[in-house]
C-alpha cells in the first residue's frame, strides 16, 4: 500500500511535468491546427542550457532556469520564422509544416549534440537543496518535487490569466477562434502567431529544466522519450486544450506508474497509455476536454 | 563487372537499404493518394518482418511463403485497424495509427515469440539485392498503374475533395481501406525482406522515427507520381554517405547538414524532388501540359 | 413521378431548417427552387444528395427511397450535383476532373491495365474523348489542359456543371449555376440547360437570378422559413401573393 502511495505521488510529480511540455505543444496547435515536431528538441535545448549556465557560468538554478527558459522562447520565434511562416499560405501547410518542423528538430539535436556533447549530463549537485520529507512510512516527498509543482502551477496559473485578461493573449484566441475575423478586427495575425511560438516554445523549455532536474540527468536525446508521450497526453486532453493538456499530463504520468506497480515490470509502461489514446480515438476524437470542430481538422 | 561487384562489395549495404525503404515509401504513398496521413506503415512492416521470421525460425517455413505471409498478415492487420480508424482525419488518424505503431512496438519487446527487447534472431539470410529491386520494380509498376485505374482515380478524388468524390458516387470508405490495406501489404512486404536481410530484427527496427522517415521520403520525393517517394528514400538513405564522401565528419556537422536539406527542399521545392524531373504543370494554359498527367 | 420529396423536415439542433417540405419533379422538367437566403434550398439540395439524413420524411427517385441511402449509392442512382460554394479538384486539370468523374460509367479494372491488355487502353482513349466532348458542352474545350484552380469564376461554375454531366445521369441538382456569372455566359448555361431537358434528364435548380428563373423554369417550388409556399408554374408563382409578400418583405429589410 506504501509502496502504491509513493508511486501515486511520483506519478503526479513526472505528470505535472508532462503536462508542462504539453501545453506549450498544444498551444500551437490550437492556434495553428499544426503539429510543431520541433517541440520536443527545444525541450532538450531548454535543458540543456540551463545546465550549462548552472556548470559552467556558475548561475544560480533561480536564474539560469528563467534565461533557459527565455532562449528556449527565442528558439520558438526561430522555427517560426524559418520553418512555418514561410508554409503558411500553401494548400498543403498541415503536411508540409510537419516536415519543416521535424527538419528544424534535426537541425535542433544536431546544435545540442555539437554544443553539449553526446554523454548523458547531470546538474552540479547541490544546484537544488534537496530536504525529503517522510510522510509516512516509505512514503517521501521531496523539495524538489514541491518546487517543480510549484513552478508547473505558477507557469500554468500565468499562462492563463495572460491569456484571459491580457490585450496580447485575448489576441491569441481569437486567432485560434477564426484567423480571418480576428485579421478583419486589426489584430496583427502574423505578430500574433510568433509570439504564440515563443510562449509556447518557452515553455516547452520550462518543461526541459525541470524534466532534467528531476531524474537527474540530461542528453541530446532527452526530448525523444517525452515527444511522443507529450502527443498522446495532448490527444488525450484534446488537442488545443490547455487544462485538458495538463489533465492528460497527470493522468499520463498516473498510468506509467501505476502499470509499473501493478504489473511489475517497466516493459509494459507505455502499452496501457496508448491503447487508453487508442480508445479516446474512437470513442472521442475530440479528447477528454477538446471542442468537437476540431474533429474535422 | 568486376568494378559492379567491387561496388557492390563496398556500398551492398547502402543498395539494399536504398531499395527497402523506397518500397517502405512507395507504400506509404499509396495511403497518402488518398489524402490519408498515416503513421502505421512502419507498424504494418514490423509486423510482416516478424511474421515472416518467425514462420521461417520456428515454423520452418519455406522463403517464399513465408514472404507472402509477411504480406499477407499486416494484409489483415490493416482491415481490423482501418474500420475504426479510417473515419478519422488529418493529424487525428496520424494519432491513432501512431498508437497502433507504439502497441506493435510494445508486444515486440513484451512477447516470448518475438524474442522481446533482443529481437528475434536465427533468421536465415536469403534475401538478395535482385529480390528487393524485383519487389521494388513491381511495386513502382504498380503504383503506377494504380493512379490510371479506378481505384486510383477515385482515390485522387477524396484526397481533392472527399464530399464532392462521395457525389460522384465514390464509395470513400471502401477505397480508402483498399489504398490503406494495399500500403499496410506492401509495407509488410518490405518488411519480410529485411527480415531475411539480417540475422535479426528488433522492436527499434521500426519505431516512431522510421515512421516519421517514411513521411519525409514521400514529401521530399513529392507524392504525386511513383518516382517522387524513390527519389527521397533514395536521397535521404544516400546522405550520409554522400556526406562522408563530400568529407563532412561525422556527428553534430552531419546531422545539421542533413536537416538543413530537408528544410530546404519543403521550402524551395513544394512538390519535391520529383518536380526538378516532370516541370510541376504550368499555371495557365500550355498545350504541351496535357499530356502530362502527375 | 420521377423525384418526391415527401414531408421532409430538417433540424439542426433547436434550429428547425425544413420542417414538412413536399413537392414532386416531374421527368424532363426543368424545376426551381427559390425562396430568400436561409429559406433552407441547400439544406433540401444536400438531403437530397444523402450529405444530409433528413430528421423527418422521405424522398424517392424513380421509387427508389433515397433518404436512407449514402452520397456514393444516391450517385450510382443517376442522381448528380453541384456544389453553392464549388468544389472542384482544385490541383487537377479541367480534363482530370471531368475523367475523376467518369467513375460511374468508367470500368478501368486495374489487372487488365497491369497487364497492359488493348481493351484497357482503348477504353482509357474512349473515356477521354468522352470528357473533352462534356468539356465541350460547357464551352471549356479549349481549357483542358487548365489547372481548375486557375479558372474564372464563371468558369468553374460551368466546370462543376461539366463534372455533373460527365457520369450521364438522369437526375441533376443545380446549386446555383449561374452565380456571379456575366449575362451571356448565364445565357449559354440556360440553353444547355434546355437542351439537357429536352434530351429527357431532369433539372432541380436553386437560383436567386429571378429573370433568369422565370425563364427558364418549367415549374418552380417557393420555399420560405423551411416550409413550401406554394409549387407552380412561373406565370403562377408571379402573380401569386404570399410569394410576393415573402420577397417584398425581404426587399423592405434590404431598403
Amino acid at each position: 500500500m506504501n509502496l502504491f502511495a509513493q508511486q501515486l505521488i511520483n506519478g503526479l510529480f513526472i505528470g505535472s511535468v508532462y503536462g508542462l511540455f504539453a501545453v506549450g505543444y498544444t498551444l500551437v496547435f490550437g492556434v495553428l491546427d499544426i503539429l510543431n515536431l520541433a517541440h520536443a528538441a527545444v525541450f532538450t535545448l531548454g535543458g540543456l542550457s540551463a545546465l550549462w549556465l548552472a556548470q559552467h557560468a556558475g548561475w544560480s538554478i533561480w536564474i539560469a532556469f528563467p534565461a533557459a527558459t527565455m532562449l528556449a522562447g527565442l528558439l520558438g520565434l526561430l522555427l517560426n520564422a524559418v520553418a512555418f511562416a514561410p508554409l503558411r499560405h500553401r494548400s498543403d501547410s498541415q503536411f508540409s509544416g510537419l516536415i519543416s518542423s521535424i527538419a528544424m528538430a534535426i537541425v535542433f539535436e544536431a546544435l545540442s549534440l555539437g554544443l553539449f556533447g553526446a554523454r548523458a549530463v547531470r546538474f552540479p549537485a547541490g544546484t537544488v537543496k534537496v530536504h525529503i520529507w517522510q510522510l509516512g512510512p516509505s512514503v517521501t516527498i521531496t523539495s524538489l518535487q514541491v518546487s517543480i509543482v510549484a513552478v508547473v502551477v505558477l507557469l500554468m496559473v500565468a499562462l492563463t490569466l495572460f491569456l484571459k485578461r491580457s490585450r496580447a493573449g485575448k489576441a491569441i484566441r481569437a486567432v485560434a477562434e477564426n484567423e480571418r475575423a480576428a485579421l478583419l478586427l486589426g489584430i496583427d495575425v502574423r505578430g500574433i502567431i510568433a509570439f504564440t511560438f515563443f510562449i509556447s516554445s518557452a515553455l516547452g523549455g520550462a518543461a526541459g529544466i525541470l524534466y532534467g532536474l528531476y531524474f537527474d540527468s540530461l542528453g541530446p536525446d532527452m526530448g525523444r522519450s517525452i515527444e511522443l508521450k507529450g502527443l498522446a497526453v495532448i490527444i488525450l486532453g484534446g488537442m488545443g486544450s490547455i487544462p485538458g493538456a495538463i489533465l492528460g499530463g497527470l493522468a499520463f504520468g498516473l498510468s506509467e506508474v501505476l502499470t509499473v506497480a501493478i504489473s511489475g515490470t517497466s516493459n509494459l509502461r507505455d502499452a496501457v497509455a496508448f491503447m487508453v489514446l487508442f480508445a479516446i480515438l474512437l470513442l472521442r476524437p475530440s479528447g477528454l476536454l477538446g471542442r468537437a470542430r476540431m474533429r474535422e481538422a | 563487372m568486376e568494378h559492379l561487384v567491387q561496388f557492390y562489395a563496398i556500398y551492398g549495404s547502402l543498395i539494399n537499404f536504398i531499395g527497402l525503404n523506397a518500397l517502405l515509401a512507395l507504400s506509404l504513398n499509396v495511403t497518402l493518394a488518398a489524402g490519408m496521413l498515416s503513421l502505421g506503415n512502419a507498424a504494418f512492416a514490423a509486423l510482416g518482418a516478424y511474421t515472416a521470421g518467425i514462420l521461417t525460425v520456428h515454423y520452418h517455413l519455406p522463403f517464399i511463403p513465408a514472404i507472402a505471409a509477411g504480406a499477407i498478415l499486416p494484409g489483415l492487420a490493416a482491415v481490423v485497424l482501418g474500420l475504426p480508424v479510417l473515419r478519422l482525419k488529418g493529424v487525428f488518424l496520424a494519432m491513432a495509427t501512431l498508437a497502433f505503431g507504439e502497441v506493435v512496438r510494445i508486444a515486440a519487446v513484451n512477447l516470448e515469440i518475438t524474442g522481446g527487447a533482443e529481437g528475434l534472431t536465427g533468421i536465415p539470410n536469403v534475401t538478395n539485392v535482385w529480390m528487393i529491386y524485383l519487389a521494388l520494380a513491381l511495386a513502382a509498376y504498380f503504383v503506377a498503374v494504380l493512379r490510371r485505374s479506378q481505384l486510383g482515380w477515385g482515390l485522387l478524388s477524396i484526397r481533392e475533395d472527399e464530399t464532392a468524390a462521395a457525389c460522384l458516387g465514390i464509395p470513400i470508405f471502401r477505397y480508402k481501406l483498399l489504398a490503406f490495406v494495399i500500403g499496410a501489404m506492401l509495407a509488410g512486404l518490405a518488411g519480410a525482406l529485411y527480415a531475411h536481410l539480417n540475422y535479426l530484427i528488433t522492436p527499434r527496427d521500426y519505431g516512431f522515427f522510421i515512421a516519421v522517415d517514411l513521411l519525409i521520403y514521400n514529401i521530399v520525393g513529392g507524392t504525386r507520381a511513383w518516382y517522387g517517394p524513390v527519389m527521397g528514400a533514395a536521397l535521404l538513405t544516400a546522405l550520409p554517405e554522400i556526406l562522408r564522401g563530400i568529407g563532412v565528419a561525422a556527428g553534430p556537422i552531419r546531422m545539421g547538414v542533413n536537416g538543413l536539406i530537408l528544410l530546404l527542399v519543403i521550402l524551395f521545392l513544394p512538390n519535391g524532388l520529383a518536380s526538378l524531373i516532370n516541370r510541376p504543370r504550368a499555371v495557365t494554359a500550355t498545350p504541351e501540359a496535357s499530356g502530362q498527367r502527375a | 413521378m420521377n423525384l418526391k420529396v415527401d414531408t421532409i423536415s430538417q433540424h439542426f439542433g433547436g434550429l428547425q431548417a425544413l420542417s414538412s417540405v413536399s413537392f414532386e419533379v416531374a421527368p424532363g422538367a426543368i424545376h426551381g427552387l427559390i425562396g430568400p437566403n436561409g429559406a433552407g434550398k441547400t439544406t433540401l439540395i444536400n438531403i437530397l444528395s444523402g450529405l444530409y439524413r433528413p430528421s423527418g420524411g422521405r424522398v424517392y427517385y424513380r421509387q427508389k427511397a433515397l433518404h436512407r441511402l449514402r452520397p456514393h449509392q444516391i450517385a450510382n442512382l443517376g442522381v448528380a450535383r453541384t456544389f453553392q460554394n464549388i468544389r472542384l479538384f482544385p490541383s487537377m486539370t479541367c480534363l482530370e476532373n471531368v475523367q475523376a468523374a467518369q467513375h460511374l460509367i468508367a470500368g478501368r479494372p486495374l489487372l487488365p491495365q497491369l497487364l497492359r491488355l488493348p481493351a484497357a487502353g482503348k477504353e482509357d482513349r474512349d473515356l477521354e474523348a468522352k470528357a473533352r466532348a462534356t468539356l465541350g458542352r460547357v464551352g471549356l474545350d479549349g481549357k483542358a489542359a487548365w489547372l481548375a484552380k486557375n479558372l474564372s469564376y464563371g468558369e468553374r461554375r460551368r466546370l462543376e456543371i461539366a463534372r455533373a454531366l460527365a457520369a450521364n445521369p438522369t437526375l441533376v441538382l443545380l446549386d446555383e449555376p449561374v452565380a456571379g456569372m456575366r449575362r451571356n455566359e448565364a445565357a449559354q448555361v440556360a440553353d444547355l440547360v434546355r437542351a439537357l431537358a429536352a434530351g429527357g434528364m431532369t433539372i432541380l435548380l436553386i437560383e436567386h437570378n429571378m429573370a433568369f428563373v422565370m425563364a427558364l423554369c418549367t415549374m418552380i417550388t417557393v420555399l420560405n422559413f423551411g416550409q413550401v409556399i406554394t409549387t407552380g408554374r412561373p406565370e403562377e408563382i408571379r402573380s401569386h401573393r404570399e410569394v410576393i409578400e415573402a420577397y417584398l418583405g425581404r426587399e423592405k429589410s434590404h431598403a
